[in-house]
């Protein structure tokens, strides 16, 4: 301070902030999750590496016509091709080309549902995240649930390479599994002791989209979800169009 | 790489804090991590020498303060090793993750005029 007048010389002062540096991306995302809530619509952001069977799970699901309307968002650095596979199956689906972004975040996934015709009256949207088991663990895109895909081809590590991942993952679906009797040193007993150091309380479900085997589990825990939010927001359904997710 | 656009994201949490204060430099920034943000302080730190040039933060150091993982059982309290089942081995309870998930500006220096 000057000595002469007590005019302001400044000075470093330390300003206690204390805030989540991704609170904007927190922000977005709950009001994503309040769109998909008031329309009634259950949102899973489905993750995994590249080449985990993301897409070829959800061609799958269209396939099992168990769910009355399934829409979907894929995220892809540069293409247009799995929106483009989910179309030909069936699901209406809008591409996210993220360009260098490796993740999702919960504004792309609001723009998204602008391009994305009549979302309100879906039962289920899934969100394709980018092929990545890093970052997008870090982003909340207002989904209801976290699925992570895990191929058997990857071995049995990768859950405590990428423990982040799996720690925020509701469900772990394992797919390809009828490549198991190839893989001499993969099996479902170790990846699940793996799973088991990285989650707390894991849910496990082992399919294959190829061979159908599992693929009833997988749609039974959608079933499951979906209700068990009906439940808990029952006033949200009253703006949805139809009764119930049979066909 | 998702360190970038956490990055960005502080930058502009520090630029609009430093307005709010009138300050035109800030000295330095402490950002808390945990162990299971997701988050390599590594690929942090030079992702902010990289955004930090002609920005309000060009003079300013970024410390980071690693927060281990820590699990204790979601109804005893137990902690848990490192490494071990994330289920109580007394009451087979989940564990919850206690501390370890952070990613928090905590602090910023700046220099405000002393009116």
């Amino acid at each position: 301070m000057c000595d002469t007048c007590g005019c302001g010389d400044s000075e470093m002062v330390p300003i206690e902030i204390q805030e989540r540096i991704l609170s904007g991306n927190e922000r977005t995302a709950r009001h994503n999750r309040e769109h998909f809530e008031a329309a009634g619509v259950f949102a899973v952001n489905l993750m995994g590496s590249p080449g985990s069977g993301k897409t070829a799970v959800l061609e799958a699901t269209a396939g099992a016509r168990r769910w009355l309307r399934i829409g979907a968002m894929s995220g892809d650095l540069a293409t247009d091709n799995d929106a483009e596979r989910l179309r030909k199956a069936g699901i209406p689906a809008a591409s996210i080309t993220t360009g260098s972004a490796c993740h999702l975040d919960a504004e792309l996934v609001h723009k998204a549902l602008h391009e994305l015709e009549d979302w309100r009256s879906l039962d289920l949207l899934v969100i394709e995240n980018v092929g990545n088991l890093v970052c997008p663990a870090v982003y909340d895109l207002g989904q209801a649930e976290n699925a992570v895909a895990l191929s058997v081809t990857e071995g049995v590590d990768k859950p405590l390479k990428y423990p982040v991942m799996f720690r925020k993952a509701d469900l772990v679906l394992i797919t390809k599994t009828d490549l198991l009797p190839y893989l001499p040193g993969v099996s479902l007993e170790a990846l699940m002791e793996n799973l088991e150091r990285v989650m707390p309380d894991p849910r496990v479900i082992p399919l294959s989209a190829l061979t159908g085997e599992g693929m009833n589990l997988w749609l039974d825990w959608l079933e499951e979800r979906y209700r068990a939010r009906e439940v808990l927001a029952p006033a949200a359904h009253r703006h949805h169009g139809h009764e119930s997710v049979h066909a | 790489m998702h360190e970038y656009s956490i990055i960005q994201a502080l930058m502009q949490r520090v630029e609009a804090e430093a307005r709010a204060h009138g300050a035109s430099t800030v000295g330095r920034i402490r950002i808390a991590l945990g162990e299971l943000s997701g988050v390599d302080p590594e690929l942090l730190a030079s992702a902010y020498e990289v955004f930090r040039e002609r920005s309000i933060c060009a003079g300013a150091g970024m410390e980071i303060r690693a927060v281990p993982a820590v699990w204790e059982c979601s109804s005893c309290r137990r902690p848990l090793a490192r490494g071990e089942r994330l289920r109580c081995p007394d009451c087979q309870s989940p564990a919850r993750l206690a501390s370890g998930d952070e990613i928090v500006l905590e602090q910023i220096e700046m220099e405000v005029a002393d009116v």
